[in-house]
């Protein structure tokens, strides 16, 4: 007899006359034993759109719901049983007088689809708007009713916008609905874009021949304008990776550029860099904690410091004694780039070091079709902060002046009483900082190594001599050319074979100017 | 004994003494050289051969190449694709037709570059030919464009350095990663025999005492005074109605295929060849060679080379984490301290600049 009320009761909420009222009934059907019959009582409570039927089927999800032998249920939270119908604690219930409500594929099934449904009318915006693309992607027709219900109650522009999405695409692939629907329908997935509806337009079968046509017309403008943020994102790559050759190229831009140093152990400037990031952040966790989030900026200035002060040593203790003589200066500077490598090998050990990328640089955000992860986004917008300030440097203050003008004409500067060795230590100590500070943005995206920077020197000079010997702009122009054109040619050539052929054509192009894409002009040019 | 003789005298003597101690000495004698000496000294006979090429463009043209490696290994791979075929059906897959390394990749035929390298010769031919070709093309576009100094040798380190990638690939068919090895017998003579190696140690010294004494009569004629020339003066050269470009394209290819004949060489005594021969730090390292030893005097790079090489043995060995300091403060003293090498310490008379000094007046005090 009671078996008979429940079927009763689950056949009736399957007819579609379920309400907030009969979600009780539902639950109480939970309890009857047999899969079926459990499966029914889920599909009911999913299309009730009853918020107190969630939690029940959470716990049925996550096999935490009971029933006891009266057929009353309840859900085993940590401090103990739950009513399932009322929610309140029912300390009086003991483990070994409950059984779990047993479930099979079919019931999971149903509940996974319930759970969409009920979510859809979850009290968190953010919520709904993850259930209304859940449904989106199952495009089950069944979720329709529960739709329509939610649609009806919403008043959130974008959780609307969401929802009208889902039911266009669950709309398509309802048997019954009528032709002027599915065509509304096909329009909300035209606006929408993206690869989720085209492929949902590609896949649908059996549609009448106005709709067929309108779906394939749609895919083609989905898949134009797909094609637009693909070439849109390829630039956004290429310019990451241009912004990350800029950052380590710019320093070698003032050594080799403006000074004409050939450092060949430019490369581990950038590695020191990034090490002092390792450092800076075990100090900051070790001595002040609260400021974990933020170390990666304190390591900076710190990663500026280290990095240009060896710079000064090395100008002073080696480089000097090799102006003039450029071949000697890239071997000596090898041999340095190798003493370095070694020394960090022995201290830190020849494994890769963990930074940690603060939380506000993790993530990705969306633009239109485009993704930006945070923390490119965050290399690209420091790349040309640096770039900057290293303009400004060079052309407001009076260090910059004097730099100027000991490229310019030595002799003349000298004679102006400007003391022209320690220009060139200072120089050379700012282009070295400069390497120090690309380490701190290395060390985000790549491992910390001893070797970080050999990865990097040959880039670093084939920009630098793209992009024309002493000229920043040249150095920006050359580092996002090399940086697009490597990804464009990625996709096509594969990633290795791209970057030979970005090779030969710059050993080509250097054949072609060999005075880069900005030679400077004048009498300062000949030499 | 006219000077000349003495370097290649000296190197084939000691090869020969090396050799015959391997071979006719019990293996428990007090004199006996194990045949692991033997094999490293031609490995250093061979670097001592790429050392000479780049003598012979860095200190008497100036052009300072860091992608000599790469002609060295061009060399060594065209004898490795000949060592290869010689295997035959003695590879791991017992395949006649093809090289273990494609049976693996499932290809079904032996890509039309592999054709005649059953046969020594066009090996030989090819492990001169190939790097000279490369030299050639990429010297005739550099020295028509007139790019010198610094450019040319980064460029050339960007050429060695896109080569390595190429060859890491397996589509490229010379067996990507791993390279070519296991080598089993060169001319029906198997490889691994004590008589081989020791013959091969012999005739690599008598191609290093050929090679240093044809450098040394191209130096010393007509066309090498010339050569000077462009080094210290090219500007003043050209206005005198030579041809500079010329002159550094012929010497530089010349250099490449000595280079090449190395690394033909070397592969037959290392017994393996892979991408990272072409790693832009081996070619520096082949600089420091020809520094140590002195750039401009030919014997000097065969001294500098070898010195080196035992030493990196020897460091390697007994004390493995400090060889890169020594390594890196070898370039440092040699750069700053004896610019002009052990062979400086030798050259009579008071020590002069180094010779390029015209070339830095006129490739500029910037």
């Amino acid at each position: 007899m009671r078996r008979l009320a429940c079927l009763l009761i689950a056949a009736c909420l399957a007819l579609g006359l379920a309400g907030a009222a009969r979600a009780d009934d539902a639950v109480a059907a939970l309890a009857a034993p047999g899969f079926e019959r459990t499966r029914t009582a889920v599909v009911a409570l999913g299309r009730s759109g009853d918020p107190r039927a969630l939690p029940v089927i959470v716990a049925l999800h996550d096999g935490a719901l009971y029933v006891r032998t009266d057929h009353a249920l309840f859900i085993r939270a940590p401090a103990g049983f739950v009513d399932a119908a009322t929610g309140v604690p029912a300390p009086e219930v003991a483990p070994n007088t409950v059984k779990k409500v047993r479930v099979n594929n079919a019931v999971r099934e149903a509940i996974n689809d319930a759970l969409g449904a009920l979510r859809l009318f979850a009290s968190d915006p953010s919520a709904r708007i993850a259930a209304a693309q859940a449904v989106f992607h199952a495009h089950d027709p069944h979720a329709l009713a529960a739709l329509d219900q939610a649609l009806a109650k919403e008043s959130h522009p974008e959780v609307r916008e969401a929802m009208v999405q889902a039911r266009a695409a669950a709309l398509l692939f309802a048997p019954d609905a009528s032709t002027p629907d599915r065509l509304a329908a096909v329009a909300t997935l035209r606006a929408r874009g993206g690869m989720d509806a085209r492929s949902l337009l590609d896949q649908m079968t059996g549609q009448p021949p106005a709709v067929a046509a309108a779906a394939a017309s749609a895919v083609t403008s989905i898949d134009r304008t797909l094609q637009l943020w693909n070439l849109v994102q390829g630039v956004y790559y290429g310019i990451s990776l241009g912004s990350i050759l800029l950052l380590a190229a710019a320093g070698l831009a003032i050594t080799f550029g403006v000074m004409g140093v050939i450092n060949m152990a430019h490369g581990e400037m950038v590695m020191l860099g990034a090490y002092t990031t390792f450092v800076v952040q075990g100090l900051v966790l070790a001595f002040v904690p609260a400021l974990s989030a933020v170390s990666v900026l304190i390591a900076i200035p710190a990663a500026f410091a280290v990095s240009g002060v060896l710079g000064i040593v090395i100008e002073r203790t080696l480089i000097r004694w090799l102006y003039g003589r450029p071949l000697e200066t890239l071997l000596a500077t090898w041999g340095l780039s190798l003493i370095l490598q070694q020394a960090v090998r022995t201290v830190f050990g020849a494994s890769n070091r963990a930074v940690s990328t603060p939380p506000w640089m993790s993530g990705e955000g969306h633009l239109g079709g485009l993704t930006l992860t945070y923390n490119r986004l965050a290399i690209i917008v420091f790349a040309f902060l640096v770039l900057a300030g290293l303009m400004a440097v060079l052309r407001f203050t009076s260090l910059g002046l004097r730099m100027r003008a000991v490229t310019q004409n030595r002799l003349m500067a000298s004679a102006m009483g400007i003391r022209t060795p320690r220009i060139d230590a200072l120089t050379f100590g700012l282009g070295s900082g400069v390497a120090g500070m690309a380490g701190v943005a290395l060390s985000q995206i790549d491992n910390v190594s001893p070797n970080l920077g050999q990865g990097y020197i040959i880039d670093c000079f084939m920009v630098v001599v793209f992009g024309g010997v002493g000229n920043l702009w040249g150095t920006v122009v050359g580092a996002l050319t090399l940086g697009i054109a490597n990804k464009f040619l990625e996709p096509v050539a594969g990633a290795v074979l791209g970057k030979i052929v970005v090779l030969v054509m710059i050993i080509l192009f250097i054949q072609r100017k060999p005075r880069g894409l900005f030679p400077l002009k004048g009498r300062a040019a000949e030499a | 004994m006219r000077r000349s003789l003495l370097t290649p005298a000296l190197v084939l003597g000691v090869a020969i003494v090396l050799a015959g101690l391997n071979l006719a000495t019990p293996a428990a004698g007090a004199l006996h050289v194990s045949s692991y000496v033997v094999s490293l000294a031609g490995k250093y006979l061979c670097f001592a051969i790429l050392a000479l090429a780049l003598d012979l463009v860095w200190g008497y043209v100036g052009i300072l190449s860091l992608g000599h490696a790469a002609f060295f290994a061009l060399g060594g791979y065209a004898m490795g694709m000949y060592l290869m075929r010689e295997i035959g059906a003695r590879g791991v897959y017992a395949n006649a037709r093809l090289p273990d390394f494609m049976v693996f990749l499932g290809w079904h035929d032996l890509p039309w570059y592999w054709l005649g390298f059953d046969h020594f010769a066009v090996a030989a031919v090819m492990a001169v030919l190939v790097p000279a070709a490369l030299a050639f093309a990429f010297g005739w576009f550099a020295f028509r464009a007139r790019v010198g100094g610094v450019y040319l040798a980064i460029i050339t380190q960007a050429l060695t350095y896109a080569l390595m990638l190429a060859f890491f690939r397996n589509d490229m068919g010379f067996g990507g990663n791993n390279g070519m090895t296991d080598f089993k017998d060169v001319l029906g003579l198997p490889l691994h025999a004590d008589a081989t190696r020791a013959a091969l140690l012999v005739i690599t010294a008598l191609v290093l005492g050929a090679v240093y004494l044809a450098a040394r009569a191209l130096v010393g004629s007509r066309f090498g005074k010339v050569l000077v020339a462009v080094r210290d003066a090219e500007a003043r050269t050209r206005f005198l109605g030579y041809r500079p470009e010329a002159y550094k394209l012929v010497v530089w290819v010349i250099s490449a295929a000595i280079a090449g004949i190395g690394g033909a060489l070397y592969v037959m005594q290392v017994g393996i060849i892979n991408p990272s021969e072409f790693a832009p730090a081996n070619s520096i390292e082949a600089v420091i060679w020809v520094a140590v030893g002195g750039r401009g005097t030919l014997w000097g790079a065969v001294l500098g080379a070898v010195l080196v090489n035992f030493a990196k043995t020897w460091f390697t060995a007994a004390l493995p984490e400090y060889w890169l300091f020594g390594l890196g403060a070898l370039f440092i003293g040699v750069t700053l301290l004896l610019p002009k090498g052990l062979a400086g310490l030798f050259a009579r008379g008071p020590v002069r600049r180094t010779a390029p000094r015209g070339a830095i007046a006129e490739e500029g005090a910037r």
